[in-house]
C-alpha cells in the first residue's frame, strides 16, 4: 500500500516547519540575548574575536545534513506523486480561458465537473488549449501545469466522498481567479451510472457552475455549497479579443 | 579619472565637498553630465525612491482591492495590470539595481580607497540606460499596460493585446544598465584598490558588490535575449516559444529563470554585505568569520546559478531535472545559513549600540530568517507541488526581497546618510519608523503563508470567502507598513534640511569611507591611503577567543 499523498506531504511540511521554527528561535534568541548582555552599557569594551574554525565547520556540516534529510523526505514524497499506479483510471482534462473540461475514456463523455469514484487511483492527463494553466486540487495536495503543446499528468486517490475545489494556479488572464471547477468524489456505483449517460450531455452547463465552490476551508472535504462570486463577469476586455481569432490556430 | 587632473585643495578645513565642487557645468547640468560616482549614486537614489513609491502605491491599491471578495474597487483587468506593474517596477527598477546602483556607486569606490570607478563615463551611461528603461516602463503603463505578471510567461505574453512589447523592451534596456554597472564594478574592484588593500582586506560590502557584479555580467544577457525573442515572437511570430508554431513554452521558463533566479542574489548579496559592515561598526569589533562570509557570497553567486529549475517543479519539466534542481536548491541554503550564524556570532562579546541602522539590520536578520526558512518547504519537491503558485510563494519572496533587500536598503540609507549628505537625522523617529514598518510588514505578509497553505492561488483578483479574514489582516497591516515607510522618509527629508551637521565619522566605524569628510570631496581622497589592517580591525581591543 502506498503512503497517502496528503499525509505524506503534510508530514514533510510539518517536519521542515518544525526544524525551521527551532532554527528561527535559536537565531532570534541568541541575537536578542547578545544584544542585551553585550550592550554598550553592560559591556563597554568589545573583545577581539575574529572567528572560530570549529564553529564554522559545525554550522556548515549540521545544516547540510539537515537539509539533505529534508531533501530525502521531499524526494520520497515526490516519487509517490510521480509514480502513477499502473491501473489508474485516466481522465483527460483540458484547460482553456477560463474553464476546465474533463473527458472520460470509455464514453468520451465531457463534463465541467470532475466526477471520480471514491478510493480509486485517478490519473489526470493535463492539456491546455490556449495559454498555461495549472490544475490544482488544494485539498489533495496535487498540482501540475497545463501547457499548450504538451501533455502533463498527475494522479490522486480521493479517499473520502465529497466536493473539493479545483483551482487554476498559473496566471492565465482576466478571469484567472474565476477558473474554479468542482471535484465530486462519489461511490463507484454512482459513478458508473453517471459515466454511462449519453456523451456530451453535460457540456451545455454553463461555465459559471465552476464558480460554485466547496466553501469553508478548501483543504477540508464535504463542505456545503456556497456561491462565492457575487456576480458573473460578463464583459470581455481588449486583452481577450485576440483569443477568439487565434484559438483555431492553437487547437491541434 | 573623473574630472581630469583637478586636485582637491589640501588642508582639511578648506575641503570643498562634491556638492560645492565647481565643474565646467552649472546647475542641473552639473548633475546630468557628471561622471562623479557620488553624484551618479545620488541620482540613482532620487529616481529610485520615486519608482519605489510608485510601485508601493500600486501595491496599496492591490491590497485595497483584496479587502473584500468580488469587486471592491476595480475590474479584474485593472487588478492584473496593477500586479504586473508592481512587479516590474519593484523588481527591475528598485530591488535589482537598488543597493549596487546607489550604495555601490557612492560608497564602494571610497571603501576601496579609489577616486572614482574605473569607467566613469560608462557609469553615467548606465544611469541613462536606467532612466530610459524606467521611462519606457512608465510609458507602457499609459499605452495599454501589460497584464502578464512580471514573469511575462508565454504563450499568454504572446497572445495578450496589451502593450507587452514595450514593457519587455523596458526590461531589456534596464538589463543593459545592469550589465554595464556590473562590468564597471568588477573592473574597479580588481584595478582600483588602494595599495595594501588585498582582496581579504576589503570590507564585506565590497565582497557583496563583487559577487553580484559577476552575476550581473554573466546572467543578465540571458534574459536580454529571451525578452528580445518575446518581442520577435509577438511581432514576427518566429515560433521559438509559441506552441502553435512549434515553439516551446517551457523553454521560455528555463531561459527566464536562468537570469531571474540569480537576479534574486543580485538583489540580496550586496545588501548582505551591508549587514556585515553595520554589525561590525555597532558592536565595535571585527566581524566573526570574515573569510567564511566572503566565501559564502561567492558560493551563493556560483550555486545560485544552478537552481533556477525550482521555479518550475510543476511545469512539466522532466522528473529527473526536478530532483536535481531540488538538491541544488538545498545546497544554496547552506552558505546563506553560514552568513546568518556568523552575523549573530559577531554580536558575541561586542559592545553593542542599537542605533537606527543597527535596528534595521537586526530586524532584517529576523525577517530574512523567516523568508529563508520558508524557502526550504518550497525547495522540497512534494511540498512545493502543493505550495507553488500560491500565496505561500508571495509571502516567501516578499519576506526575502522586501524584508531582505528592502529593509537593508533602509538600513544602508540610515547608515550612510551622514556620509552622503553631511547631516544627521532624528534617531528616535528613525527607530520608531523601523518598528512600525516591521510590525506592518509581518501583519501584511505572514497571513499569506497560511492562505497559501490553505490553497489560495496567487495573482487572483477574487477569492473564496474563507480567505477574507487573512486578507483583511493583510490589508490593514499594509496601511501600518506604509505609515512606517512614509515616517521614515519624512524623517530623512527633515534631516536633509534641519539635521545637525554630521562629523567625519559619526558611528566610530573603521572602513575607509569614514576617513574622508562628510560629504566627501570631489575625488574622495587628497592622497590615496595605504591600507595596512583589516577592514574592521580596531586598536586596543582585548584579544579573546571562544574558549573561556
Amino acid at each position: 500500500m502506498r503512503p497517502n499523498i496528503i499525509s505524506q506531504t503534510d508530514g514533510t511540511m510539518l517536519f521542515i516547519i518544525a526544524c525551521s521554527i527551532i532554527l528561527l528561535l535559536l537565531v532570534t534568541v541568541a541575537m536578542i540575548y547578545f544584544c542585551i548582555k553585550y550592550s554598550r552599557k553592560n559591556h563597554p569594551v568589545a573583545e577581539n574575536i575574529h572567528g572560530n574554525t570549529t564553529l564554522e565547520v559545525t554550522w556548515t556540516v549540521l545544516p547540510t545534513i539537515l537539509v539533505m534529510v529534508m531533501f530525502f523526505y521531499g524526494y520520497m514524497g515526490f516519487k509517490n506523486l510521480r509514480d502513477i499506479p499502473a491501473d489508474a483510471y485516466t481522465v483527460k482534462v483540458t484547460g482553456q480561458m477560463w474553464k476546465w473540461t474533463f473527458e472520460y475514456p470509455e464514453t468520451k463523455k465531457k463534463s465541467d465537473t470532475l466526477y471520480v469514484p471514491v478510493g480509486k487511483d485517478i490519473k489526470m492527463e493535463i492539456h491546455a488549449n490556449d495559454v498555461n494553466h495549472s490544475f490544482f486540487i488544494p485539498a489533495l495536495r496535487v498540482k501540475e501545469d497545463a501547457v499548450p503543446g504538451r501533455t502533463n499528468y498527475l494522479w490522486f486517490n480521493a479517499e473520502k466522498e465529497g466536493r473539493y475545489d479545483i483551482a487554476c494556479a498559473e496566471y492565465c488572464g482576466m478571469n484567472h481567479s474565476y477558473m474554479y471547477a468542482v471535484l465530486m468524489v462519489i461511490p463507484q456505483q454512482k459513478f458508473d451510472d453517471w459515466v454511462k449517460v449519453t456523451p456530451a450531455a453535460d457540456t451545455t452547463k454553463k461555465a459559471t457552475d465552476s464558480l460554485k465552490t466547496t466553501g469553508k476551508d478548501s483543504l477540508k472535504t464535504s463542505a456545503p455549497v456556497v456561491d462565492t462570486t457575487k456576480k458573473e463577469v460578463k464583459q470581455v476586455p481588449d486583452a481577450t479579443k485576440k483569443e477568439e481569432t487565434k484559438k483555431d490556430s492553437v487547437k491541434k | 579619472m573623473a574630472n581630469g587632473s583637478i586636485a582637491v585643495p589640501a588642508g582639511r578645513e578648506e575641503v570643498v565637498d562634491f556638492y560645492k565642487h565647481e565643474s565646467k557645468h552649472k546647475g542641473i547640468m552639473s548633475w546630468l553630465l557628471t561622471v562623479d560616482h557620488k553624484r551618479i549614486g545620488l541620482m540613482y537614489l532620487v529616481v529610485m525612491i520615486g519608482f519605489f513609491l510608485t510601485a508601493m502605491t500600486l501595491g496599496f491599491f492591490m491590497r485595497l482591492e483584496m479587502l473584500t471578495p468580488g469587486q471592491t474597487l476595480m475590474k479584474p483587468q485593472t487588478y492584473n495590470t496593477l500586479f504586473t506593474l508592481h512587479g516590474v517596477i519593484m523588481v527591475f527598477l528598485f530591488i535589482i539595481p537598488g543597493v549596487p546602483a546607489v550604495f555601490g556607486n557612492f560608497i564602494m569606490p571610497i571603501q576601496i580607497g579609489a577616486k572614482d570607478v574605473i569607467f566613469p563615463r560608462l557609469n553615467l551611461l548606465s544611469w541613462y540606460l536606467y532612466i530610459f528603461g524606467g521611462i519606457l516602463a512608465l510609458i507602457s503603463i499609459f499605452t495599454g499596460a501589460a497584464d502578464t505578471g512580471w514573469t511575462f510567461y508565454v504563450p499568454y505574453s504572446i497572445r495578450t493585446t496589451t502593450n507587452v512589447s514595450l514593457t519587455v523592451f523596458a526590461a531589456f534596456v534596464l538589463g543593459f544598465s545592469s550589465i554595464l554597472t556590473g562590468l564597471n564594478f568588477v573592473t574597479t574592484i580588481h584595478r582600483m584598490r588602494a595599495p595594501g588593500m588585498t582582496f581579504f582586506k576589503m570590507p564585506l560590502f565590497v565582497w557583496g558588490i563583487y559577487a553580484t557584479a559577476w552575476i550581473q555580467i554573466l546572467a543578465t544577457p540571458v534574459v536580454g535575449i529571451t525578452l528580445v525573442l518575446v518581442i520577435l515572437e509577438r511581432t514576427l511570430g518566429i515560433g521559438v516559444f509559441d506552441p502553435a508554431l512549434g515553439g516551446d513554452p517551457i523553454l521560455y521558463q528555463h531561459l527566464f529563470w536562468i537570469y531571474s533566479h540569480p537576479a534574486v542574489y543580485i538583489m540580496i548579496l550586496p545588501a548582505m554585505g551591508v549587514v556585515s559592515d553595520i554589525i561590525a561598526t555597532f558592536s565595535k569589533k571585527p566581524i566573526f568569520g570574515y573569510t567564511p562570509i566572503a566565501m559564502s557570497s561567492l558560493a551563493i553567486a556560483l550555486v545560485g546559478y544552478l537552481v533556477w529549475g525550482h521555479h518550475m517543479f510543476t511545469s512539466g519539466m522532466s522528473d529527473t531535472s526536478r530532483v536535481i534542481f531540488s538538491l541544488l536548491t538545498f545546497l544554496v541554503a547552506i552558505p546563506t545559513g553560514v552568513k546568518v550564524f556568523n552575523w549573530v556570532a559577531s554580536l558575541y562579546r561586542g559592545s553593542i549600540e542599537i542605533t537606527a541602522p543597527m535596528l534595521y539590520t537586526l530586524c532584517f536578520i529576523f525577517v530574512f530568517s523567516i523568508g529563508g526558512l520558508t524557502g526550504l518547504v518550497l525547495g522540497t519537491l512534494n511540498t512545493d507541488i502543493h505550495l507553488t503558485d500560491t500565496y505561500f510563494v508571495v509571502a516567501h519572496f516578499h519576506y526575502v526581497m522586501f524584508g531582505g533587500m528592502g529593509l537593508l536598503f533602509f538600513a544602508s540609507l540610515h547608515y550612510w546618510f551622514p556620509k552622503m549628505f553631511g547631516r544627521m537625522y532624528n534617531e528616535k523617529i528613525a527607530k520608531l519608523a523601523c518598528i512600525i514598518f516591521v510590525i506592518g510588514f509581518n501583519g501584511l505578509y505572514f497571513p499569506m503563508f497560511i492562505m497559501g497553505y490553505l490553497g489560495m492561488p496567487r495573482r487572483y483578483y477574487d477569492y473564496l470567502p474563507e480567505f477574507q479574514t487573512y486578507h483583511v489582516i493583510a490589508t490593514v497591516s499594509s496601511w501600518i507598513m506604509i505609515s512606517g515607510i512614509l515616517l521614515m522618509l519624512a524623517n530623512l527629508l527633515r534631516g536633509l534640511r534641519h539635521g545637525s551637521t554630521a562629523p567625519e565619522n559619526p558611528w566610530d566605524a573603521t572602513t575607509l569611507e569614514w576617513t574622508v569628510p562628510s560629504p566627501p570631496p570631489m575625488e574622495n581622497f587628497d592622497e590615496i591611503p595605504v591600507v595596512t589592517k583589516g577592514p574592521y580591525d580596531r586598536e586596543g581591543l582585548k584579544e579573546a577567543s571562544l574558549k573561556h
